[in-house]
This record gives C-alpha cells, structure tokens and sequence, in this order.
C-alpha cells in the first residue's frame, strides 16, 4: 500500500454542459472512477484515443483542474484537496505535449528553467549554476541559456522543457504525449534521455500517449483508458500479447508497422470507420 | 522514365534571407507514375515540404529560388510553362492534403462556402461553370465519398465544429473536387491520434485506388509508408539518399541513414531498448 509513490483512488471529474442561457443541462464524465497505482521508479503508460480523459488525469495530478471526486496520494499524502495553485507540488513536475507552446516565446531559456526555482525558492545566487547543470542534464550547451525558443528545434525546445520540470528535483514526472509533435529519430533521442535521467535521478514517471509501439518500449504497465474508465491494465508485455478489451484492440490494430513479425501481432479487427462527433 | 505522370529532375531549391543563402535542396529527382503510390520520406528540416511545395507552385520567391531542374507533368514542364496554364493544373491535375487541417481551414467560413469555392474555381480551371444548387450537389457527393454520413450537416458546420478526423476528411474532400490525377498528401496523419490516422489513411487508399490516381505521400513515419506505398524515396538535408521499392527498403537498405532511421521506430515487439543514446 504505502509502496506506491502515487495512488489514484476512484478519481472523477464532470464538465457541466450548459445550454445557450447558461443553464446547466448535464454533464460530461471526462474521468469516471479511476483508479490506478504507479510504484516507486516504475515508468506507468496511460494509453488512449484523444477524448479517453488521459489529459485530465493528467491535470488533475498536477492540481490544474480540481476532481469532481476521489483521492490522489502521493506518497500517502492526499493531494486531491490542496490548493495553491499549478505545480505547487515540488514532487510533481509535467512535460507538455508541444513544446512549441509550452515556452514562453518572451523568455530566454535559462529564464524559463528559472521560474520553477524561483517559485520554490531556490537561492537565488545559485541559479546560474542550477541552470547550467539542468542543460547539461538534458545534453543541451550551457550557452543555450541565453537563446529564445525560437532559435531551437522542437527536439531542442523539448529537452528545455525537461530541464524545466526537472529543475525542482521531483520525484514524480507526468509526461503528456512528449514527443507526439517529434520526429522518429528525434523522439528515439529524447526518450533515450529520459530514460537515461530516470535511471541516475530515480524518477517515477506517468506516460501519457496513444502511440502504443512507443508504450511497448518504455512502459511496464500499461492502463488503457476508453471515455473516462480504465478498461484494461497490466504489465506491458501482458496487454501486448493478450488484447482483451475491443478498444485495445483497435488501438493496436491501427498502428503502422515496419515488419512482418509485428504484423503478426496485431489483431485483426478493421479500424472503425465512420465519423465521430465531437 | 517518360511514362511518369510527374517526373522531378534535379531540382534545386535555394532560400536566402537575412543576406544568406542555403541549398535546400541539392538535385532531387523523383519520378511518380501513373496510378502509382510513392512516398518520400524524411525528418523536419530534410525539405521534403519543399519538394511538394515546387510541385505545387506553391514556394514563396523571395525568399525561395529554383536554381535549377525541371518539373514535368505528363512530359510538360510546370516551371517553364505560363503562370496561367500552371495555375489551371493547380487543383485539377493535380491536388494536395495539407498536414494540418485546423489551419488550412478558414475559421470563419463554413465548410460548405469553403468547398463551394474550391470547387467554382476548379470548375472555372476545367473551363466549365456549374449553379450554386449544382455546385452543393457535388460538394455532398464528394463528402460522402470520403465517408462523411451527414454531408448536409458537415457544410453548415464551422471548422472548430468538426473532430481533428473530420476535418482531414474535408480537406481530403477539398482535394478531390477537382478530379485530379496526382494526390499529394503532406503528413495528413500527423495531427491525428492512431485510430484516426489509420482510418484516414486507409480512405486515402481506397480513393486513390478508386479513381485511379497517382498518390504521392510525405511522411517522417516509415510505417505509415510501410502501409501506404510500394516506392519509397528517402531524403536527408536536400538530397535524396535512396530510392527502393518499399518491400526491398525493409528487407535490405543500402543507405546508413536509412538504416539509422528504421532503427529509431519504437516496435510492437518491444525490440528497442531506450536508454542506450545509440541513435541517429
């Protein structure tokens, strides 16, 4: 039980739809009694379709969207109920899916990775230096420090954004789709990095994306989220090797694959075709 | 090769600014034939875009330059020939499915103004004119046929009415108006989540095949080309490291680049190891 570094007990979160007046007419359950356990340096995937509540989950752990109800512990304190406002918690640090909006085009990077420090006042005549360390953390030159987001690729754009999170020393990363906006060879690049940091730091990681080859080879549990419930979950190679719900089954059969031997391994069901309304 | 619907010969491409000046692109050739699927591959920056751009008459000059090359369309060459006469190919000889489609679509028109417009200009291209009542009649033949069930419905929508999915297929509608022979499509899954991207992608196929068009795709995913094409051109900083048939590229690649890229694929068989920083 207190194993767990984050527990996610029965967590809900509605929407109010509202009609042309304002009035509340229903509501919409992003996230429908979740539950979930992530353990201590373990590398949790969170799979789904866009719309499944990944996000919110996501939000709600890093306390910018309050649940409607349920708990969150980390590490056995409840965060579900605290307030302060977004990523008050040391613990806690997120990596957003773009890059490309998650910098404040305004500031330097080295202004960026400051502002974390600053709100959990680091001393200040140490920054520098904390700084430089975070951008050789994440293989970037120290000189970087001084270049605007837009000087940088989106792979570069994203390291900054790991430095970022990781400026605090948390324990905790939340990683929402990190490399959905990368290239291949460039993703291959930046998960290889945060793979290498969660060894030396010994990071727990929540990651979130619905790229499920990704998932296969950097997470060891895997839940399977389908509008707002957890349908499935299990080791990785479990999930993989025995789909049981249709929704993962979909999701497998419609990743594009480079060989035979993976082609055997998806299932055969044909993509759903029709259109969704949003 | 004559026979290709679109031949590409050694087409440079230079962009200056800020008093600089860099080669985008080094002597590409690629040749599309008829009826045929071809993808060109690359990761940003390796000017993929830029080929499909100078296919399209669609490069900004300045800060771009064709330097040199020839674009051939059935045997006719798109860069010597008048603006006028290019411009009547644009959308009926030849049309695209731009990467992103929240923002190739215009907020403020609904889809139905938008592709009614596409398609009087097409109509006007061909020569031919068509009344409004006509021209929403084929504007709904064309959703449905890219699956859409309620056309009637999805012309009254606005752009941010519609799902990520949705839109692609309207702008694979748009593309398709008016009745080209060559279909470039730049990433049109990208934006998508897999389920999505693989219903786009399998619609593409059918449609292509349907109406016997020519679809050229461009794409960093290999296994997006592993399933849409049976050609594949691979390119890196502006020029082109290998050409093969698809089948051939997986079995035995000639290029290390080639190699490096097929390797950085996360597999279903969980065959990549992250953590070992042995990447391209």
């Amino acid at each position: 039980m207190s194993r767990s570094m984050l527990e996610i007990i029965d967590l809900c979160k509605d929407f109010p739809v509202r009609d042309v007046f304002g009035r509340r007419i229903g509501e919409v359950k992003a996230v429908n009694h979740v539950s979930f356990s992530i353990a201590r340096g373990e590398v949790y995937g969170l799979v789904g379709e866009s719309g499944s509540g990944k996000s919110t989950i996501a939000r709600m752990i890093m306390g910018l969207a309050d649940p409607t109800s349920g708990d969150i512990l980390l590490n056995g304190e409840n965060i579900a109920t605290r307030r302060g406002g977004s990523g008050s918690n040391r613990k806690v640090q997120m990596v957003f899916q773009d890059p490309g909006s998650s910098l404040n085009p305004r500031r330097t990077v080295g202004q960026s990775i400051a502002v974390p420090l600053d709100a959990h006042s680091h001393p200040r005549a140490d920054r520098g230096r904390r700084i430089a360390e975070l951008l050789e953390m994440v293989q970037l030159p120290r000189n970087f420090a001084q270049r605007y987001p837009h000087e940088l690729s989106g792979g570069q754009k994203q390291r900054v954004a790991i430095a970022r999170a990781l400026a605090v020393a948390p324990e905790l990363l939340v990683l929402d789709e990190p490399t959905s906006a990368l290239d291949v060879s460039v993703q291959a690049k930046v998960i290889d990095l945060v793979v290498d940091l969660g060894r030396r730091l010994q990071l727990t990681f929540l990651f979130i994306s619905h790229d499920l080859s990704l998932m296969r080879n950097f997470a060891q549990v895997v839940g399977v989220l389908y509008r707002g419930r957890i349908i499935e979950t299990g080791a990785t190679t479990e999930i993989f090797a025995n789909p049981v719900h249709d929704c993962t089954r979909r999701l497998l059969a419609s990743v594009p694959v480079i060989s035979a031997e993976e082609e055997a391994m998806r299932p055969t069901i044909p993509p759903v075709d029709g259109e969704v309304l949003t | 090769m004559s026979a290709a619907l679109l031949n590409v010969q050694d087409l440079s491409v230079e962009f200056t600014a800020y008093g600089r000046t860099e080669r985008v692109l080094k002597g590409v050739s690629l040749d599309v034939p008829a009826h045929s699927h071809v993808a060109l591959v690359g990761e940003s920056g390796s000017g993929k875009t830029v080929v499909m751009k100078a296919i399209m008459g669609l490069l900004r000059h300045p800060p771009a330059t064709i330097t040199g090359g020839r674009i051939l369309y059935a045997g006719r060459d798109l860069l010597t020939m008048p603006e006028t006469e290019r411009l009547a190919l644009r959308g009926t000889a030849m049309s695209m499915v731009f990467q992103d489609p929240m923002s190739s679509l215009n907020p403020v028109f609904t889809i139905g103004d938008q592709m009614a417009t596409v398609l009087k200009y097409a109509d006007r291209r061909l020569g031919r004119s068509r009344g409004r009542a006509a021209r929403m009649a084929r504007v709904h033949e064309v959703l449905y046929h890219v699956r859409m069930h309620d056309p009637e419905r999805v012309t009254r929508s606005y752009p941010i009415m519609l799902s990520g999915g949705m839109r692609q297929r309207v702008l694979i509608a748009m593309a398709l108006l008016g009745e080209p022979k060559l279909l470039i499509a730049d990433e049109p899954g990208t934006a998508l989540d897999v389920t999505t991207q693989a219903q786009i992608l399998k619609l593409l196929q059918d449609l292509v095949e349907a109406r016997g068009m020519a679809l050229m795709m461009i794409t960093h995913n290999l296994g997006i080309v592993r399933e849409t094409s049976s050609y594949v051109y691979v390119m890196n900083k502006g020029v082109i490291v290998e050409a093969s048939p698809t089948t051939k590229l997986f079995a035995a690649c000639n290029s290390d680049y080639t190699r490096a890229l097929i390797e950085a694929v996360p597999r279903l068989t969980g065959d990549i190891r992250f953590g070992t920083q042995a990447h391209p």
